[in-house]
């Protein structure tokens, strides 16, 4: 058959006219699937009522009421054990939500050359911050961490790639990686919780699950009134109080992170 | 037109085992389909009647239903989902869903296997809350 660029032309022209018209109906078609898809009444998703709400959610350590180690003990063990948070016997794989420290190390800087007993040998608790400004939150290449409006600090776990930039970032130490799969070293399992899986980061939530259901943050309900929990943006506040009335102070205040916890000392 | 095809005896021998390999899969196992899977409900399940969504939605669509309840309550802490009959239900995959549908390995699994997916929920959700081992 001899083939000419003329006819060639002729037969794409009416073939690209007869497909334009030939197919309106069959997209027609389609599209009106995808219409009704979109028909269906999207059900609602709300908060519980009893949920409790803060504009600033902040928390506020009285340390003169927990003088020993045997004093954080329950806190920690509250938290770790509804958590699901594993035990490793490995330093460089533990896991920590909250965990205590000595006042050097909580806080850098702040202490005096000759500081007071007290002081020096008070455990202190120590947790994620839940900063107004957190750098792990620029940090993360995938959004998997994130600040809530309420100014949580949370994680998204399906989300996080292990890249741990985040603890790289967080001057407070309050984020550890899972090395391992932490289930075989979950010494009782929540079966209300989720547990993680290996190579994401995790950190404390201020217990935003429980916040969801009415209730206070585990440690806070451990503390027998040692530690308060409340919204920092409202001056009648528990917390707000609390500070109008004492001398606190915050961990590495100079870096600007401006941690959401506070400590009487 | 026609032209002279060269090495024609080892071409056509070489398609033709070709094609066999490339098509094995299909007339191997030709007429041998696996049976659908015989799903088993719960007694709670089975009392409960509907699910969180009409049973024809939920089975074709429950994994967005899921990546919709995950980034709800993860990003926007809403945790009530409330259906369109108004019934309200936690959002949660081992406290709801798998607490109703309690038994993995006669519902799930069997539907996951057959259609050879292997969803990664379970590396953290708890699949079955009650149980205990």
């Amino acid at each position: 058959m001899e083939s000419s660029r003329r006819k060639f032309l002729k037969v794409a022209g009416i073939s690209a006219v007869g497909m334009s018209v030939g197919t309106r109906p069959v997209l027609d078609a389609l599209a009106a699937t995808g219409g009704e898809h979109g028909e269906i009444k999207s059900p609602e998703m709300v908060k519980a009522e009893n949920a409790l709400s803060a504009v600033h959610w902040g928390m506020v350590i009285d340390t003169r009421k927990l003088q020993t180690a045997a004093d954080l003990e329950p806190l920690i063990e509250a938290c770790h054990s509804i958590h699901n948070v594993p035990h490793h016997e490995l330093k460089r794989q533990e896991i920590k939500w909250i965990w205590e420290t000595e006042f050097q190390h909580a806080f850098p800087g702040t202490g005096t050359q000759y500081l007071n007993e007290a002081a020096q040998h008070r455990p202190f608790l120590v947790l994620c911050n839940h900063c107004q400004n957190p750098p792990c939150v620029r940090a993360c290449p995938t959004k998997a961490t994130f600040q809530r409006e309420d100014g949580l600090v949370l994680m998204d776990f399906h989300r996080c790639i292990g890249c741990r930039f985040c603890m790289a970032a967080c001057p407070f130490g309050a984020r550890s990686f899972n090395f391992r799969d932490p289930r075989p070293f979950i010494p009782e399992i929540n079966k209300k919780f989720p547990t993680r899986s290996k190579g994401v980061v995790e950190k404390c939530n201020f217990c935003a699950e429980r916040l969801a259901e009415g209730k206070m943050p585990a440690c806070v309900e451990a503390s027998k009134g040692a530690i308060a929990f409340g919204d920092l943006d409202n001056p009648e506040s528990e917390v707000r109080k609390l500070l109008k009335e004492n001398y606190a102070i915050r961990r590495k205040e100079t870096l600007g992170t401006e941690p959401s916890v506070y400590y009487i000392v | 037109m026609s032209k002279k095809m060269y090495n024609k005896e080892q071409v056509v021998a070489g398609l033709v085992i070709f094609v066999a390999l490339v098509s094995f899969p299909f007339w191997y196992n030709f007429g041998k389909a696996a049976p659908a899977p015989t799903l088993e409900l719960t007694k709670e399940a089975k009392a409960a009647k509907v699910c969180v969504r009409p049973t024809e939605y939920m089975k074709a669509e429950h994994m967005q239903l899921l990546d919709v309840w995950r980034d709800t309550v993860v990003r926007e802490g809403k945790r009530i989902y409330v259906n369109e009959a108004g019934k309200a239900f936690n959002m949660s995959l081992s406290n709801t869903c798998l607490d109703c549908h309690s038994n993995k390995a006669e519902f799930c699994d069997r539907c996951h296997n057959y259609a050879s997916v292997d969803p990664y929920c379970y590396d953290c959700h708890i699949d079955n809350p009650k149980e205990t081992k």
